[in-house]
């Protein structure tokens, strides 16, 4: 087993649309992740965070294009593989089975004509091979691990509440003891009870397996209560990354002082401040930008 | 000495839902079960609750969006429930609402002049110009420009898009605006632009919010008054101080407890 090396080590990350390869939607993007460890990486919407992730399982729509850079993914049993290397069929195999991932809205990403107990047998049986009783048996494990009454497994999506799909969301990502769990704003649709309930299980999770994890969002509230490494993203750069307690409590670029400073603190003591741009360099305050970026990925 | 502008008594509001297999069975769901909450002239009346506590159908229900079954909503001392459609039209004048999601209340196929002007065209106020005015001038105020105008919703984002849906409420001058979770579907960052943009507003219009969210930061720093809501009853209302520093009921409690960062303030 090869433990030197970081499970997933993204280097020189870049995307960009083929029609338009200058306009550099994720711009050398570096950073890794170990086992265990969950890393944040925070940012506006068109910050590029969610291409990040969507990369890294090779899942970019057909109008992106990775320029460059590297996905070293070593999950200690086949050495260090360049994902974006890979052809469609190998990566296949590490899809569900070695990286999971969790989308934004459990509203859209599960099929409503399927039972979530299909559901989330399916990677078990396509990686695994398991089914019959077997089968059986470790969807109700899951389903209990993360808190859900097993007899539900014969349930429809449109049956179950906005937390119970997101939990059921869970259980498919990690019904096959993936290495590399990738949240893509996984508790952002979410009410804020269930949402502390989510990021509890997701902490467990983490530790009971052991896994590293890819937490995205725009919440640095969520960073605080679940991450270890944070990144901060902005207009696809990386401006600054650390531990949890540099980043929230000595922040050193002045946009994640910014962010940090307009999030509304529950006590009430601090004013409201919207988001400072002052430290950009005149020409470049607009946020259209960004917007343009949006525009280009939808 | 401070005086109510809407006040709702004893709302109550049912559904009917299907239940058991292929929808054969009927329950009833009680989404307001005698509901009775008070809005002061002038302050912002937050309703916090998380989704299904009954938050949405007693803004739906206030503004008579939605038929009551029974209960009475007093506007100005007038009980709107008791209005046929006519008279309820000139009163809507003064409720306005502000959607939660900036992405689907706006109408895609109408220019955004069109749609902030459309409540003036309605209610006939005005020569077209000076409606063309009132809109030029209500869409600076939020921070757009009169080019924007000529633009439809989608050229936007979404905190541009929520400017236009708070540009549209405003128009009309009316005294009473419902904010159904208004910055819950933007990102943090922009939630304090809008939220700003809200409390000027609120001091230059002297209009009266109810303040629907299930983010209670966001409460903290727009609210003076606040009404917890849980399964369709109040479980608990009184001052954004009070309610912070001492929450009675046990589900604000946990409602506070849930709040995320919490970690870092410990840090």
């Amino acid at each position: 087993m090869n433990q030197a090396s970081p499970l997933l080590q993204l280097k020189q990350l870049t995307v960009a649309p083929k029609k338009t390869p200058a306009r550099l939607l994720v711009n050398q993007v570096s950073f890794s992740i170990d086992r265990g460890k969950t890393t944040c990486v925070v940012g506006e919407s068109g910050s590029g965070k969610s291409l990040t992730a969507l990369s890294v399982m090779g899942l970019l729509s057909k109008q992106l294009q990775l320029t460059s850079g590297q996905v070293l993914f070593n999950d200690g049993e086949s050495g260090e593989q360049d994902l974006t290397q890979l052809d469609e069929a190998h990566l296949r195999k590490i899809r569900g089975a070695k990286i999971g991932m969790i989308f934004q809205e459990p509203m859209t990403s599960l099929n409503p004509v399927l039972t979530v107990g299909y559901q989330i047998g399916e990677s078990l049986t396509t990686h695994l091979g398991m089914k019959g009783d077997l089968l059986k048996a470790k969807i109700a494990s899951l389903l209990e691990m993360v808190g859900i009454p097993p007899s539900r497994a014969n349930s429809y999506p449109d049956e179950l509440s906005g937390g119970q799909r997101q939990r059921v969301m869970i259980a498919m990502s990690i019904a096959c003891e993936p290495r590399l769990l990738i949240a893509d704003e996984p508790t952002t649709a979410l009410d804020v009870t269930v949402q502390a309930q989510i990021l509890k299980l997701l902490d467990e999770l983490k530790t009971r397996m052991n896994v590293g994890m890819l937490f995205i969002t725009h919440d640095f509230g969520v960073v605080a209560d679940i991450a270890d490494d944070v990144v901060v993203m902005f207009r696809g750069q990386i401006v600054e990354s650390g531990t949890k307690e540099q980043v929230l409590n000595h922040p050193q670029h002045p946009y994640t002082k910014a962010l940090l400073a307009c999030v509304p603190d529950a006590e009430g003591k601090n004013a409201l401040k919207p988001i400072d741009y002052a430290w950009l360099p005149e020409n470049q305050r607009s946020p259209q930008a960004s917007n343009e970026i949006l525009v280009a990925v939808v | 000495m401070t005086s109510a502008i809407l006040v709702a008594n004893h709302l109550v509001k049912t559904y009917t839902q299907r239940s058991g297999k292929f929808g054969f069975g009927t329950t009833l769901v009680k989404a307001l079960d005698d509901v009775s909450i008070s809005l002061t002239a002038g302050k912002t009346l937050a309703v916090v609750g998380e989704s299904g506590s009954g938050k949405s159908t007693l803004a739906r229900c206030l503004l008579q969006l939605q038929p009551l079954d029974s209960g009475e909503v007093l506007f100005a001392g007038q009980d709107l429930a008791k209005l046929d459609r006519a008279a309820l039209r000139l009163v809507r004048k003064n409720l306005q609402m502000v959607f939660q999601d900036p992405f689907a209340s706006l109408n895609p196929r109408m220019r955004v002049g069109e749609i902030v002007g459309e409540g003036l065209v309605i209610h006939g106020l005005g020569s077209e110009a000076e409606q063309q005015q009132k809109v030029i001038a209500m869409l600076k105020r939020v921070g757009l420009t009169e080019a924007d105008m000529q633009k439809y919703p989608h050229e936007f984002s979404g905190g541009q898009r929520q400017r236009v849906g708070i540009a549209r409420a405003l128009v009309l001058q009316p005294k009473v605006v419902v904010c159904d979770e208004p910055v819950s579907a933007l990102d943090v960052s922009i939630q304090a632009q809008i939220l700003l943009l809200l409390k000027e507003l609120q001091a230059e219009m002297a209009l009266s919010y109810l303040f629907i969210s299930h983010d209670l930061r966001v409460v903290r720093h727009i609210a003076d008054d606040i009404v917890v809501m849980h399964q369709g009853k109040v479980v608990e209302q009184g001052s954004v101080v009070d309610i912070y520093q001492q929450p009675q009921h046990e589900y604000t409690r946990n409602l506070l407890a849930a709040i995320p960062g919490k970690k870092a303030v410990n840090a």
